[in-house]
């Protein structure tokens, strides 16, 4: 029996059980890679990919019950928000090994859709979850900031 | 000569020229080791550049784990050699000894950094020519920037100058007619001819000794540069060791003893056998790999095989591991790091103080867990893998399957984070032995996080007993013994396969080798054999040193009465003037006047590591009893700044990663075993609790020194005397979480 995924807009069959985490469909057997795995706990939000528009950590959800089209790090057509985040990170330079980023930049897609323009506290609250071992939390910060800023203006 | 559309092997198998490429080498390295590029892959003007028809490839041979340290080592061959930034390509080259690392070897001398006359900076460079017989093609020690400061602009220099010779001749005129902007030889009357189209011709040439740029010359270094990396990982296509894709690949995963260090006795996989997508199980000497068509499928069947372990070879519980460092204090030292005036005899009335200071193990837990991806086919290797030594890396893996190293090759990967951990060759020879038990199948294995944080190569647990004096406000002696397990002896066994002994100075860096003018000041260490595994870890000897020996200072400037910002400059001023300015920088960063209001607390620290002076101020905040860190403000003198927002990043990167560490990091055993396994129980510093980070950088004009690592020493200081200031109590172990509640 396959599963039907739809990912980036894309349809595919897996044929995998139906209790593989979204996580390892994803980066195994679609060959999308740019979501990463870091815990498998839900403890670190490197994973976290849209489910129907919703930050979810992909580690934690049975393919079988993926109830939505999936939106990852790798979508070349990337929602407004996502896209000025991306841009806002280059622009700060935030990543230093860069492996935790992907997560972080689809949490903070989340935030950005139902808090326009975010408190330090709504960031310190949405956000941490997502640990960055380089410690590039300062920057992470400040990007989110300007991309809403920049989200605002167009 | 156009290169034109041809294929690129087309054009370079037709091309004679570029055999001759390598002798452009010659003032690259002073003995060249042979050039490691093929010529097939484009003309090789040097080690460090290839030009073919797309332009120009930097090589840089060095482990990029968020440092940043491809861009910074492209900016010195571009500054050089007149490239546009957005042009430059960069890529990380094969193992070879033309990569050695000289500079990790200087730091292997007993000269401290700082106070290095010029004679034996000569002395240090001979000796680091030396590590090119070592092989050390190594990233640590925060030693690339350093390694490369002459290396890569000379490279990028000669290939400038080749190009310009090239093109004197095919215009018939001088070469000292010529410049260059912006990947092209520019002729007089404004004729523009690009390097792609130059390559062939230079790599015949054999130019002088070019002349390297001076400071006002400079277009790139003191800049800061976008990081060339930063759009890959902005976009999830930045490929880590951990997302190698090759056609038929299959997923593994190990199950390794968990006691460290021992054997596998037996091993029950019926069960697993049958399991969904397994494929193989492999017993190992230390425990199993299962190979399956999917990564989760994997870990699911690792989890299912029945195993029975060996017991640990070290003292199975954490208080018999105390307990051993603590008899290391009753053998001979192994090391005196310094020993300035005598000890033992103190003026009259000098006051005496004593404390003990510990710190546990640490893990790395670098973001992206331990993985690598192998193919044995026809009697040859290929390993992909994230490696920070991968000549040790292929040799060892050659080794354990029992092929030359010639028949292996790797392709080194860019790393989700690694610390010193991706130094360790366990890693790439269990993927030689995964693979060549599956002859002709790329197998990629990646461990669990619990099997990452189990068996990693801890950053030693340490005692350190210190003795100070004091008198007239100023420090008169420090004595300070510090017992540990030496990482030096264990990897260097381990990348070798040869035991090694002798003194271990890095273990009392941080401690022995510190700026200060303190007439009588001694610092020894102490080794126990047991043999938990342990490892370099971000900073090394630093990262408890800077911790026991800077909170002692500040015991001893309390009980001199001094300021203890004060304290350490008047120490400072008299030994190192660029240090005494990084202290004063960060005193007048915080606006530092030694008094704080009810319920604020501020701390000072100081460390030298890796030639780069690094001072802290950290304050932290009663919020209704739960403490928070506030503010931090660093100073920092890495004799030259390359780049001003790189290193930003990596001061208050490195001190976030000390914090970490301080506030909640420890490993501990039971029964042989790592009590910890994911981060539920080692966690780090997270987005609500990091503080506000101010960085200024000091250049006094001293020789360049890394960053990766510098920033991370003084952080656990810092916070422990600040939490002295706010509350009156002196902790003298870590993690703080056991005495304080943090936010
Ligand atoms: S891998 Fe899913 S939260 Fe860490
Ligand atoms: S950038 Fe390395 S873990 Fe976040």
């Amino acid at each position: 029996m396959t599963t039907t995924l739809i990912v980036n807009g894309t349809r595919h069959e897996i044929d995998l059980p139906p209790d593989v985490p979204l996580l390892w469909v994803l980066r195994d057997e679609i060959g999308l890679t740019g979501t990463k795995f870091g815990c498998g706990v839900a403890a670190c939000g490197a994973c976290t990919v849209h489910i129907d528009g919703v930050a979810q950590r992909s580690c934690q959800v049975a393919l079988g019950d993926v109830n939505g089209p999936v939106t990852t790090i790798d979508t070349s057509r990337p929602e407004p928000a996502l896209a000025a985040l991306q841009a806002a990170w280059v622009d700060h330079q935030v990543a230093q090994c860069g492996y935790c980023q992907s997560g972080q930049i689809m949490q903070a897609a989340d935030l950005l859709a139902t808090t326009p323009y975010p408190t330090d506290a709504q960031i310190d609250e949405a956000m941490q979850g997502n640990l960055c071992r380089c410690g590039t939390y300062p920057r992470i910060r400040a990007a989110i900031h300007d991309a809403a800023t920049k989200l605002g203006e167009a | 000569m156009g290169i034109g559309k041809t294929t690129r092997r087309a054009f370079l198998i037709g091309s004679a020229a570029i055999v001759g490429g390598i002798a452009i080498g010659g003032y690259v390295v002073s003995r060249p080791a042979p050039n490691p590029l093929h010529p097939e892959e484009g003309a090789t003007l040097n080690p460090f550049v290839l030009i073919d028809q797309r332009g120009v490839t930097i090589i840089t041979p060095r482990a990029e784990m968020g440092q940043g340290v491809h861009s910074m080592l492209a900016m010195l061959v571009a500054e050089e050699m007149d490239l546009d930034w957005q042009d430059i390509r960069i890529e990380h080259g094969p193992p070879a000894k033309a990569y050695y690392n000289s500079a990790l070897l200087k730091n292997a001398l007993p000269i401290h950094a700082y106070a290095a006359s010029d004679l034996q900076n000569t002395i240090r460079d001979v000796v680091g020519h030396a590590g090119k017989l070592l092989n050390l093609q190594v990233t640590g020690g925060s030693t690339s920037t350093v390694d490369a400061w002459d290396r890569f602009r000379m490279a990028g220099a000669t290939a400038r100058e080749a190009l310009k010779e090239a093109a004197a001749k095919q215009l018939g005129v001088s070469a000292s007619d010529l410049k260059t902007e912006n990947g092209a030889v520019i002729a007089p009357d404004a004729t523009r001819l690009p390097y792609t189209d130059l390559a062939v011709a230079a790599a015949e040439v054999s130019p002088a000794k070019p002349a390297l740029r001076t400071p006002d010359q400079w277009r790139y270094i003191g800049k800061s540069v976008p990081r060339l990396d930063q759009p890959a990982k902005a976009n999830g296509s930045a490929r880590f060791g951990i997302d190698t894709k090759l056609d038929g690949m299959r997923f593994a995963t190990v199950r390794i003893n968990p006691r460290l260090g021992g054997k596998m006795t037996s091993y029950d996989d019926s069960a697993a056998a049958k399991m969904a997508g397994v494929e193989k199980i492999i017993p190992l000497e230390d425990g199993i790999a299962v190979v399956a068509s999917n990564t989760w499928l994997a870990f699911q069947a690792a989890d299912a095989v029945q195993i029975t372990w060996e017991d640990a070879t070290f003292p199975p519980q954490q208080d018999q591991i105390w307990q051993g460092l603590e008899a290391a204090f009753d053998t001979d030292a192994n090391a005196t790091g310094r020993e300035d005036g005598d000890v033992d005899s103190l003026p009259a009335g000098a006051t005496v103080l004593e404390a003990e200071y510990r710190a546990p193990f640490l893990a790395h837990a670098a973001m992206e867990p331990m993985n690598a991806t192998a193919i044995y086919k026809d009697g040859t290797l290929v390993i992909w893998v994230g490696h920070q030594a991968p000549i040790a890396a292929r040799d060892m893996a050659a080794a354990a399957i029992g092929i030359d190293s010639e028949k292996v090759t790797i392709h080194t990967t860019i790393m989700g984070g690694a610390f010193g951990r991706r130094g360790e060759i366990d890693v790439p020879v269990y993927a030689a032995k995964i693979a060549a038990a599956m002859p002709g199948v790329p197998v990629k294995m990646t461990w669990t996080r619990e099997e990452d944080m189990r068996h990693d190569f801890y950053r030693p647990a340490t005692i350190a007993r210190y003795r100070g004096a004091v008198q007239d406000g100023k420090a008169v002696m420090v004595d300070g013994k510090i017992a540990g397990i030496s990482c030096a002896h264990q990897a260097m066994a381990r990348m070798t396969g040869i035991a090694m002994g002798g003194p271990d100075t890095a273990m009392l860096e941080g401690a022995a080798d510190q700026p200060y003018a303190i007439p009588n000041y001694r610092i020894r260490g102490y080794l126990s054999d047991m043999s938990v595994p342990v490892g370099f870890w971000r900073s090394v000897g630093a990262s408890h040193n800077g911790f026991q020996f800077d909170c002692f200072l500040d015991e001893m400037a309390q009980a001199a009465g001094t300021d203890p910002l004060e304290f350490r400059l008047a120490m400072a001023r008299e030994e190192h003037a660029p240090s005494a300015r990084v202290i004063e920088t960060v005193r007048d960063m915080s606006g530092w006047t030694g008094k704080t209001p009810d319920g604020v607390g501020r701390g000072v620290a100081f460390c030298m590591s890796f030639g780069t002076p690094v001072a802290q101020v950290i304050e932290v905040r009663d919020e209704s009893g739960l403490i928070r860190i506030s503010n931090a403000w660093i100073a920092c003198d890495p004799g030259i700044a390359l780049d001003p927002r790189n290193i930003e990043a990596q001061m208050s990167g490195g001190l976030i990663y000390g914090l970490s560490a301080a506030i909640m990091g420890e490993i501990t055993f039971d029964g042989g075993e790592v009590d910890q396994w994911n981060f539920p129980d080692y966690d780090a510093v997270r987005m609500h609790n990091v503080p506000q980070i101010a960085v200024q950088i000091v250049e006094a004009g001293g020789r360049i020194a890394g960053v990766g690592e510098p920033g991370t020493p003084p952080a656990a200081a810092a916070l422990a005397n600040a939490l002295f200031d706010l509350t009156g109590k002196r902790v003298r172990e870590l993690p703080l979480n056991k005495h304080f509640d943090f936010v």
